[in-house]
C-alpha cells in the first residue's frame, strides 16, 4: 500500500477520486464511486472484480469512451497531464499513441469492412503522420511480432477471415504500433479458448518485457492475475475493496470479499457410481452433419461433420464431463444424444432402442431427458413469468394437473433450487445471472427427469456464483439420483463435477477415462496442452 | 473451502411479489415520451371527431345545399345578415309591400312592412316561401293594418369548413373521410398483421426448403407492380369499402412477413427455443407460445408504420379514382379533389390536408415512441 | 464475380416467368375485357375484334402464344392505343421516366444521406429535430398534395418555372417534378441513414477507433459511414425500380409523357398487353436493380463478397 502517495509524474497513470455516473430513465447509476489508483512505469496492475464492479467503466471513463449517457468526474493524470475533462482533440494526442487498449470482444472490436493491415496502420498514419504506404513496413513487422503466420498475405485479410485468437493478436499489434507507455487490456482473453488464452497472455507478457510498457489488466479471472500481474486492485460495486502486491492479496487477503473471490474456485470431487449401476443413456457411433449453404435453384450442398462417430455410455447416477474448445462438437453431441437434431448412430434410453424414434415418438420421453443451457439470459423467454416458464413442461407432460397443482409444483421446484417461491410471478429480466440459471434448472427438475444434459451451465456466471450453482447441481443429483452429462470448456468445473471425462476435438474423442486418470496422467498430447494451459495459470 | 449455498435466496428484490413484465416497463418508458403521448392524444381526438362528430353536427355528409355551393369557411352563420336583408327585400317586393325595417337576431328576425293598402296578414306566406325564413307571424298591426310587424325564424347554416362544389358541408365530409381513412388504415393493418405474422413465423421457424419457397413467393409478389395488383383485385372483386382494406392488407403483408421472418430466424437461435424443444413442445406450440409473443415488439412498431402507409395508399387509390365511391369519401379523395381546385377554393385542400397530416404525424410520433420504449438500447 | 452475375441472371428467368404467368391469368380472370365499353359494340364487330386479337382462342393457347412472342421481344399491340405496339409505347415513354427518375434518385440519395448523417451526429439536438420533422413531413404528405402546392407557388404565383410539360427537357421543366418525386424517398433515406448511423456509432469497432485517437473525421466517415450505408444500399433497389419506371401521379400532375400512366390506364381499360408489358418492365427493373445492389453491397461489405 505504498502507492497511495500523491500522484506524481513518476506514475504513468494516477487516478484520484474518479467517479463514473450513468443517467438512465430509472435514475442515475453510480458505476464508479470515487476510486484512487496508480500505475507505475513498466508494471502490471490487475484490476479484479466480478461483473458490475465498475472495473471496465473506470478505464472507459479515463479514456473518454463512455456511452452517451455516461459522465466522468475526478482526476486521472497521464504523466501529470489531466485527462478528465480534456476535449477530444487533446485526448487524441494520448489515445492510441501513449495509451492504447485491447478489448474483450475480438469478434466486434475490429471494423469488419477494412483489412487488418489498414486498421493496424491507422494509428501510425494519424499519430506519426505516415502515409498508408509508409506504414506498411511497420505493419508487417508488427504482425510478425504478434505471431501471425504469413503476414504479407494476412495483412490483406478481413477480420471475419480470422479466428478469435488471431484477431486478438491483431488488436495487440495495433496496440503496440506506436510503442505506448501504457496498455489497457480489458478482459483480453475471456472470449477465447483456454489454449488460445495461454498463448495470448504469453505473448502479452513477452512483449511487455521487450518494450517495457505498463499494463493495466482488467479481469475477473484470478488465475490470470496471479501469474501475470505485479499488483492487484480488487473492486466491488464501484469501490476499491483492497489493493496490494500479488503476494499480499493471494497470501494474506484482508477483506472478506477478497477471501471469497479466492475461495470461489470450484472444488470437491464426484464419486463414481457403483459398477453395477445400469446404463441409462447410450449413444453409439453418433455422427452429426450440418449442411453449409446450398441455394434453392442453384448452389452446391456441402456438409460439415460436427460430430464424428462418438460413443457415450451414461450410467445411472454418473456425471460424464465433456471437455473441448469451441468447435469441438461437444454441444452438438449433447443435443444429438437427446435426439434434438438429425443424427446417425444407435441410441438407447433405459433399455429402449430409440434410434428410430421421430419427434413425436420422442415427445413422451422428453420428460425424462432434460437440458440446461449456457446463457441464462437467452434460455428464458423474456415474455413469460418465471411460473409460466417452469410449468410449461408440466402442461405438455402432465396435462391432468390443475392450475393449483402446477402452482404447488412450481413452488416446490423453486424452493428446491434455492429461490423464493414469490419469484414465480416475476419476469426473467428481474433476476441476476445466477438466479436465472437456477430458474433454468428448476424448469428441468420440475419434470423429475432421469438424465439432465448441462451445456456450459456455469460459463456465463461469475466465479463466486459458479460455486453456488455447482453445489446446487450436486445436491439435486444426490437427492434425485440424476445422471448428468456436463459439457464445459472449463476444466476446473469439470474436475469438480464429473467422475468420468471425455475430451473432444474436431468432432472426435481424443481421450476418455475416469476423472482422476485424465487429470493426473493424461496420455494424449492435446489433453496435456489443455491441462497445461488451464492449470499453469492457477 | 467456504460453502456458499446459503447466500443467494435473499437476493430477490423485496418489493411486491408481482413483477413488471417487459411490456409494462415499455409502457412506463412510453408514457415519459412527450411527443408520443401528444401523438396519442391527437389521434384520440381525431378519432372521436371523426366517429362521434357526425352525431353532434346537423348536416349529413351527403346533404346538398344548392344555395351554398363552394362557400368559404366561416364561423358566422349563413346566409349573412346583409344577404338576408337582400333576400327579405326581394320577398317584400314580391308581396308588393315596402320593407321599412329588418333585423336579425340569432335564429329569428323582425321586420316591419308597410303598404298604402291594408296588408292581408296571409301575405306572410310569401315570407315562408323563401328558403331562409319560416314560421312568420304578425306580432303587431299598426296604422289600420297598413303597417305590420312580423317575426319569424331564420334558417341559417353554419359551415365552419366551407362547402364543396356540390354544396356539401366539408365538416361532415371530413368526418366521414376520417372514419373511412382511419378504418381502412387500422383494418388493413390488421389484415397485413395477421397474414404477415403467421406467414413470416412459419417460414422462418420451419426454415430450409419450405422457407426458401415461401420467401421466393414473397419476392415474386414484390416484383409485381402494386398498382396492377390492386387494380386487378379491385376489378376482380368489385369496388367496395371492405375490399379496399382487404386489397391493401393483402399487399402490405409482404413487409410484415419479411420482418417477422427475420425476427424468427434470430429467435430460433435463442436458447429458450431450444429449451422449448427439449421440453417436447410441438412446432406449432413453439410458434404460438414462444415465437409470436417475442416478435411483438418490432411488429407493433411496424404496424405504426403500416397504418400511415395504408392511409396514404388509400388516398393514392382515391387519387387515381379507384377508392371509395361518392357520396362516400376519404381524406385522400378529399385532398385530391381539393388539389384540383386549390386556386379557387383552397379550403377544400387545406382542411382535409390538416387532418390527414396531423394524423400521420401523430402515428409517426407514436411509432417512434414505441420503438424507443420497446428497444431502449437505441438511446 | 462474373459467374455470380451470370448465376443471378439465370435465376431471374424463373422469377420473370412466374411473374408473367401470375399476371397473365390474374388479369384474364378479372371480369370484363378491353372491348367492354360503356356503349356495347354490335356482336359482329365484337367478334371480329376478338378474332383480330386472338381473344377467341382458348386461354391456354393465348398464354403459350404470348410467351412465345415475349421471348422474341414482341409484346403485342396495345388494345387502346390501337396504332401502337407495346414496345413502341414503352420505348417512347421510358426515356422520359428514366431521366426524371434518375435525377430524383440522385437527389433523394445524396440529400437523404447527407441530412440523415448530420442528424445522427447531432442526435437529439435542434438540428436533429428539424431534419427529422422535415423528413417526417416528406413521408407523410402525399405527392399529389406536394406537386400541386409547388406548382401553385413556383409556377403560378412566382412564375419561376413552367407549370408542367416536358418542353425541351431543360432544368426549369424538370425541377418541380424531380423534387415532388424525390421528396418522399429523400425522407426515407434520411430516416434510414440516421437510424443506421446512430447504430453504427455505437458499434464496438467505433469504440476501438476512438480509443486509438483517430480524428473525428476518420471515425465518422471511414468507419461509421461505410457500415451505416449498408441498409441504405439495400433500400436503393426497390427505390430505384420504383422511381425509374415512372410515377403515375407525378406524370399526370406535370403532364409528362412517361410510362407511369400506362400502369393505371392499362389496368383500368383492361388493355391486357399493355398491362403485361408494364409488369414485365417493372419486374426487369426490380431484378436488375437487385443485382446491382447486391454487387454494390459486396463492394462495401467484404463479408458478402461474391468471388
Amino acid at each position: 500500500m505504498t502507492a497511495d502517495s500523491m500522484g506524481t509524474n513518476e506514475n504513468v497513470l494516477s487516478v484520484r477520486g474518479l467517479k463514473v455516473d450513468f443517467t438512465t430513465p430509472d435514475g442515475d447509476v453510480n458505476a464508479v464511486k470515487g476510486i484512487d489508483l496508480d500505475v507505475k512505469p513498466g508494471e502490471t496492475l490487475a484490476v479484479v472484480g466480478e461483473s458490475g464492479s465498475g472495473k471496465s467503466q473506470t478505464m472507459m471513463g479515463i479514456m473518454g469512451l463512455l456511452a452517451n449517457n455516461g459522465r466522468v468526474a475526478g482526476s486521472a493524470r497521464y504523466r501529470g497531464k489531466e485527462l478528465v475533462g480534456l476535449p477530444v482533440k487533446g485526448l487524441n494526442e494520448v489515445r492510441g499513441s501513449k495509451i492504447t487498449m485491447i478489448f474483450q470482444e475480438p469478434m466486434t472490436s475490429l471494423d469488419p469492412l477494412y483489412t487488418i493491415g489498414r486498421q493496424i496502420a491507422e494509428p501510425l498514419v494519424h499519430h506519426k503522420g505516415m502515409t498508408f504506404k509508409q506504414a506498411k513496413v511497420r505493419v508487417l513487422e508488427l504482425l510478425k511480432l504478434v505471431g501471425i503466420p504469413e503476414p504479407e498475405r494476412r495483412m490483406n485479410s478481413y477480420p471475419h477471415e480470422m479466428s478469435g485468437g488471431q484477431r486478438q493478436r491483431v488488436m495487440i499489434a495495433m496496440a503496440l504500433a506506436n510503442e505506448p507507455d501504457l496498455l489497457i487490456a480489458d478482459e483480453p482473453t475471456t472470449a477465447l479458448d483456454v489454449t488460445i488464452q495461454a498463448q495470448i497472455l504469453d505473448l502479452l507478457r513477452s512483449l511487455q518485457q521487450r518494450f517495457g510498457m505498463a499494463v493495466v489488466l482488467i479481469t475477473h479471472d484470478l488465475g490470470i492475475v496471479k501469474h501475470f500481474a505485479d499488483r492487484v486492485v480488487v473492486m466491488r460495486r464501484g469501490e476499491v475493496v483492497e489493493k496490494g502486491s500479488i503476494k499480499e492479496i493471494f497470501e494474506q487477503p484482508k477483506e472478506d470479499y477478497t477471501k471469497m473471490l479466492l475461495a470461489a474456485e470450484p472444488s470437491g470431487i464426484k464419486e463414481p457410481p457403483a459398477d453395477t449401476a445400469p446404463i441409462i443413456l447410450e449413444g453409439r457411433n453418433v455422427s452429426v452433419d450440418f449442411a453449409i449453404g446450398g441455394g434453392f435453384f442453384f448452389g452446391s450442398n456441402t456438409s460439415f461433420r460436427a460430430v464424428d462417430g462418438v460413443s457415450v455410455r451414461l450410467k445411472k447416477g454418473q456425471t460424464i464431463g465433456i471437455v473441448g474448445e469451441s468447435g469441438s462438437g461437444k454441444s452438438t453431441l449433447g443435443r444429438a444424444l437427446l435426439r434434438l437434431l438429425p443424427s446417425s448412430g444407435h441410441y438407447h434410453f433405459a433399455d429402449k432402442n430409440i434410434s428410430n424414434f421421430d419427434r413425436s415418438a420422442m415427445r413422451p420421453l422428453r420428460k425424462e431427458l432434460q437440458l440446461v443451457f449456457q446463457d441464462p439470459y437467452g434460455s428464458l423467454s423474456p415474455r413469460q413469468t418465471v411460473g409460466e416458464i417452469i410449468t410449461e413442461g408440466l402442461l405438455i407432460h402432465e396435462p391432468q394437473l390443475s392450475r393449483a397443482d402446477r402452482d404447488k409444483r412450481a413452488i416446490a421446484a423453486l424452493k428446491e433450487v434455492g429461490l423464493d417461491p414469490a419469484a414465480r410471478n416475476r419476469y426473467p429480466h428481474e433476476f441476476s445471472g445466477g438466479q436465472r440459471q437456477r430458474i433454468a434448472i428448476a424448469r428441468a427438475v420440475i419434470l423429475k427427469p432421469k438424465v439432465v444434459i448441462l451445456d456450459e451451465p456455469t460459463s456465463a456466471l461469475d466465479r463466486s456464483v459458479q460455486g453456488q450453482v455447482i453445489e446446487l447441481l450436486r445436491d439435486l443429483q444426490a437427492k434425485h439420483g440424476l445422471s448428468y452429462i456436463f459439457i464445459s470448456h472449463d476444466l476446473a468445473v469439470i474436475k469438480a463435477m464429473s467422475d468420468y471425462v471425455i475430451v473432444m476435438k474436431n468432432g472426435k474423442i481424443v481421450e476418455e477415462g475416469p476423472t482422476e486418470e485424465i487429470f493426473d496422467s493424461p496420455h494424449q498430447a492435446y489433453t496435456k496442452t489443455l491441462m497445461a494451459a488451464a492449470f499453469d495459470l492457477e | 473451502m467456504t460453502d456458499l449455498t446459503d447466500i443467494p435466496t435473499t437476493l430477490i428484490p423485496p418489493e411486491e411479489s408481482k413483477g413488471r413484465s417487459l411490456f409494462q416497463l415499455a409502457v412506463i418508458r412510453f408514457r415519459r415520451n412527450r411527443a408520443a403521448m401528444s401523438g396519442i392524444v391527437m389521434l384520440t381526438l381525431i378519432t372521436i371527431f371523426s366517429f362521434f362528430g357526425p352525431y353532434v353536427i346537423s348536416h349529413s355528409y351527403d346533404q346538398v345545399f344548392p344555395s351554398y355551393v363552394t362557400v368559404p369557411p366561416s364561423l358566422e352563420p349563413l346566409p349573412k345578415a346583409e344577404t338576408l336583408g337582400d333576400v327579405m327585400k326581394g320577398v317584400a317586393d314580391r308581396a308588393r309591400v315596402e320593407l321599412r325595417d329588418f333585423a336579425v337576431e340569432d335564429d329569428s328576425f323582425t321586420a316591419t312592412i308597410h303598404s298604402d293598402q291594408p296588408i292581408d296578414p296571409r301575405s306572410t306566406r310569401y315570407f315562408d316561401r323563401a328558403n331562409e325564413f319560416d314560421n312568420t307571424q304578425v306580432t303587431a298591426t299598426e296604422e289600420d293594418g297598413r303597417t305590420l310587424k312580423l317575426t319569424g325564424e331564420v334558417h341559417r347554416e353554419y359551415f365552419p369548413f366551407g362547402t364543396d362544389a356540390n354544396g356539401r358541408d366539408m365538416l361532415a365530409r371530413i368526418m366521414l373521410g376520417g372514419q373511412i381513412s382511419l378504418a381502412v388504415g387500422f383494418l388493413a393493418s390488421l389484415v397485413s398483421l395477421a397474414v404477415g405474422v403467421t406467414y413470416g413465423a412459419i417460414s422462418g421457424y420451419i426454415g430450409g426448403r419450405i422457407d426458401n419457397v415461401m420467401m421466393r413467393l414473397v419476392e415474386i409478389l414484390y416484383s409485381l407492380p402494386f398498382v396492377f395488383l390492386v387494380v386487378v383485385l379491385v376489378v376482380f372483386f368489385g369496388r367496395s369499402f371492405i375490399l379496399i382494406f382487404l386489397v391493401i392488407g393483402a399487399v402490405e403483408w409482404l413487409d410484415m412477413a419479411r420482418i417477422v421472418r427475420g425476427q424468427t430466424l434470430a429467435l430460433k437461435r435463442r436458447e429458450f427455443i431450444g429449451a422449448a424443444q427439449a421440453l417436447g413442445l410441438t412446432d406449432w406450440q413453439i410458434i404460438r407460445r414462444h415465437i409470436i409473443p417475442n416478435t411483438i415488439g418490432p411488429v407493433i412498431v411496424f404496424v405504426t408504420v403500416v397504418v400511415p402507409k395504408v392511409i396514404l395508399l388509400e388516398s393514392f387509390l382515391s387519387f387515381l379514382g379507384l377508392g371509395v365511391q361518392a357520396p362516400l369519401t376519404s381524406w385522400g379523395a378529399l385532398i385530391s379533389e381539393g388539389a384540383n381546385k386549390m386556386q379557387s377554393a383552397p379550403w377544400l385542400l387545406i382542411f382535409p390536408a390538416i387532418f390527414f397530416v396531423v394524423t400521420l404525424f401523430s402515428l409517426n410520433f407514436i411509432g417512434d415512441g414505441l420503438r424507443d420504449a420497446l428497444d431502449p438500447k437505441d438511446r | 464475380m462474373f459467374q455470380f452475375v451470370l448465376r443471378r441472371l439465370a435465376s431471374a428467368v424463373p422469377t420473370l416467368f412466374i411473374v408473367v404467368t401470375i399476371s397473365f391469368f390474374l388479369m384474364r380472370f378479372a371480369p370484363g375485357g378491353p372491348f367492354n365499353l360503356e356503349r356495347p359494340l354490335p356482336p359482329a364487330t365484337m367478334e371480329n375484334l376478338m378474332k383480330a386479337y386472338h381473344l377467341d382462342q382458348p386461354l391456354w393457347n393465348q398464354y403459350i402464344q404470348y410467351l412465345k412472342n415475349a421471348v422474341t421481344g414482341d409484346f403485342g399491340p396495345s388494345y387502346i392505343y390501337k396504332d401502337n405496339t407495346i414496345a413502341e409505347l414503352i420505348g417512347k415513354g421510358l426515356p422520359y421516366s428514366v431521366q426524371l427518375g434518375t435525377y430524383a434518385l440522385l437527389l433523394a440519395l445524396i440529400g437523404g444521406v447527407l441530412v440523415g448523417t448530420l442528424a445522427a451526429l447531432r442526435q437529439n439536438s435542434f438540428l436533429d429535430f428539424l431534419v427529422m420533422s422535415v423528413a417526417t413531413t416528406g413521408v407523410t404528405v402525399p405527392n399529389f398534395v406536394v406537386g400541386p402546392i409547388l406548382t401553385l407557388i413556383f409556377a403560378l404565383l412566382l412564375s419561376w418555372v413552367p407549370a408542367g410539360g416536358w418542353g425541351d427537357g431543360s432544368l426549369k421543366f424538370l425541377i418541380l417534378p424531380v423534387i415532388t418525386l424525390a421528396l418522399p424517398q429523400l425522407a426515407v433515406f434520411a430516416r434510414l441513414t440516421r437510424g443506421s448511423m446512430i447504430e453504427a456509432l455505437h458499434a464496438d469497432h467505433i469504440r476501438t477507433a476512438k480509443a486509438y485517437g483517430l480524428p473525428q473525421r476518420a471515425v465518422v466517415i471511414t468507419h461509421a459511414m461505410r457500415g451505416a450505408l449498408l441498409p441504405v444500399v439495400s433500400y436503393l433497389a426497390p427505390c430505384a425500380a420504383a422511381l425509374l419506371t415512372g410515377s403515375a401521379v407525378v406524370e399526370s400532375i406535370f403532364t409528362i409523357p412517361g410510362v407511369g400512366r400506362y400502369f393505371v390506364l392499362g389496368a383500368i381499360n383492361r388493355d391486357y398487353t399493355l398491362v403485361m408489358g408494364t409488369v414485365v418492365l417493372v419486374a426487369i427493373f426490380v431484378i436488375v436493380f437487385n443485382l446491382v445492389v447486391d454487387i454494390l453491397y459486396g463492394l462495401l461489405d467484404p463479408r458478402v463478397r461474391h468471388d
